[in-house]
């Protein structure tokens, strides 16, 4: 309806892994600006669907595009071919990724971390890459961690170092996969504050999580999946209010 | 009746080496260095190949491994050295090899020839270990920020797998050390072939073996020293136990080092 193109549009997206269906026809577009919360039982295929949004896994039916472009793959007459190494990569560096295991590289410090894919992908220069690391790390609460390696963080740290990491590459939108998940409690809620942050100054995301508070609080759309589809989507209000589906209704009765 | 152990000629062969025996040890030495390198290299390429996409890589790699562990190593320095003139006619290996300022002889170039292929195969196996040791979601988060796979692997992956990768590496190096005594058998004059001179002209065996033992153990000391220092350096940068420098070289030097990469005679 509205004019704005979508950062994402999702259509129909299908995965099996083997002869088992986890994403059975996902559909759905993300505009810009806008913070998606995905929820849903484990083995819903949440974490599948984000995973495809940059072809970290290859889908085997549907399309997916970002910023209009289609990712992972090229139309060759009508049918989709999976597209070459260099082009994907060139596709990642528009979309930022958070894991729930952090990931970050244990043999670089954390300015290191951050500066290594602006300069040997984006070729930036280099103290132009440091001075950005240096505000990413500033704005992430980490400025004193600089030359920390990830071995001496706790995982709220590393997760921002991961945050501040996949900013560098100034993407147009943001994956997070369950980030808190493999926290200790104490730590969550810094990352989550980061998050909230990102989200108020208009980053788009799509964020998988079990946090409903953050959900609720940040979200401006939840989708809930199950079985490897959309089974419902709306407002937070709707949805910690009057969910209409009654999986739904379970899944938070169960959680909240 | 057994020959006394004439002790004056032992010592003699240690603190006075003449400059035959300096030039034999030299040449051990570089022999030993530079198979280990082309060794290192031709593992990385075997062991890349080996986890390629394509199963022709993956096929050729592991044949490769295959073939040369599963044969003695005098065998394979006798194929390359005389194996050209046999099946083909003509010498692989001339006299002398000419690179540059320096020329070495045939023989010697052929024993670096077989011992790198040799190591190749070792190599191999011990990378591609060292790689399998590095969590996948090193890679996946460097292919999600934009690095195609060969500068993940560069940059992300192997510098981890290093760690993994050295210690077995240092005791590599120190079996290759001790391996390059079988070019002797190929006419390349170095350490042994050394001893086994003056063995012949003496009928003392004892001595001049005990003494060639000597050296080789004296080599493979020095190298301990070196690996441990490198050990360290790697560990710097990572967390966890970090055992100081001396630490790792008591710990190479005990008589059953706890290592899990030992490896029986070729």
């Amino acid at each position: 309806m509205s004019a704005v193109q979508p950062i994402v549009r999702a259509d129909e997206v299908v995965k099996r892994f083997g002869r088992l269906e986890v994403l059975s026809g996902v559909s759905l577009d993300v505009d810009p600006g806008e913070t998606v919360c995905v929820i849903g039982p484990s083995g819903s295929g949440k974490t599948t669907f984000i995973r495809c949004i940059n072809h970290l896994e290859k889908i085997d039916g549907g399309r997916i595009e970002v910023n209009g472009h289609l990712i992972g793959y090229r139309e060759q007459n009508g049918k989709l071919v999976e597209d070459s190494e260099s082009n994907i990569a060139r596709q990642r560096c528009e979309i930022g990724m958070v894991f729930q295991r952090f990931n970050l590289f244990p043999h670089m410090t954390a300015l290191e971390n951050i500066i290594e894919a602006p300069v040997r992908v984006r070729k930036a220069e280099k103290a132009r890459a440091v001075a950005d690391a240096e505000a990413l790390l500033d704005r992430v609460g980490l400025a004193d961690k600089r030359d920390t390696y990830p071995g001496k963080l706790s995982g709220g740290q590393q997760q921002r170092v991961a945050i501040a990491r996949a900013l560098a590459m100034k993407p147009a939108l943001m994956l997070f996969d369950e980030p808190t998940s493999a926290l200790d409690p104490e730590t969550i809620g810094e990352v989550l504050e980061v998050m909230k942050e990102l989200a108020r100054e208009g980053m788009t995301m799509m964020v998988v999580t079990h946090e409903m508070g953050f959900a609720r609080e940040a979200a401006d759309r939840v989708v809930m999946m199950d079985a490897g589809r959309i089974i419902e989507e709306g407002t937070p209000e709707h949805f910690f209010t009057s969910p209409d589906n009654e999986r739904t209704q379970q899944f938070l009765s169960k959680i909240l | 009746m057994i020959a006394a152990f004439e002790w004056h000629i032992f010592w003699d062969r240690i603190v006075h080496p003449d400059h035959v025996f300096a030039q034999a040890l030299w040449r051990t030495v570089y022999i030993a260095v530079l198979a280990q390198i082309f060794g290192v290299a031709l593992g990385l390429v075997s062991a890349l190949m080996r986890m390629s996409r394509f199963r022709v890589l993956r096929i050729l790699g592991g044949m490769y491994v295959l073939i040369i562990r599963g044969t003695p190593v005098i065998v394979q320095i006798f194929f390359i050295y005389f194996g050209a003139n046999l099946f083909l006619g003509f010498d692989l290996f001339p006299r002398t090899v000419g690179l540059g300022p320096v020329s070495l002889s045939g023989a010697v170039v052929a024993g670096i020839v077989a011992l790198s292929i040799n190591e190749g195969a070792y190599m191999s196996e011990i990378i591609r270990a060292g790689i399998d040791s590095v969590d996948r979601g090193q890679m996946e988060a460097a292919r999600s920020l934009g690095m195609p796979h060969g500068l993940g692997m560069r940059r992300i992956v192997l510098p981890q797998a290093a760690r993994v990768i050295v210690p077995p590496l240092g005791n590599e190096f120190n079996n290759m050390l001790k391996t390059t005594s079988l070019l002797a058998f190929i006419g390349v004059y170095e350490l042994f072939l050394d001893a086994d001179v003056h063995y012949s002209s003496t009928f003392k065996p004892s001595e001049y073996f005990a003494a060639v033992a000597f050296w080789y153990l004296m080599l493979t000391v020095i190298w301990s020293v070196i690996q441990a220092w490198i050990e360290g350096r790697l560990a710097a940068s990572e967390r966890g136990d970090q055992l100081s420098f001396w630490e790792r070289v008591r710990e190479a030097w005990a008589p059953v080092p706890g290592r899990l990469w030992g490896r029986a005679a070729r």
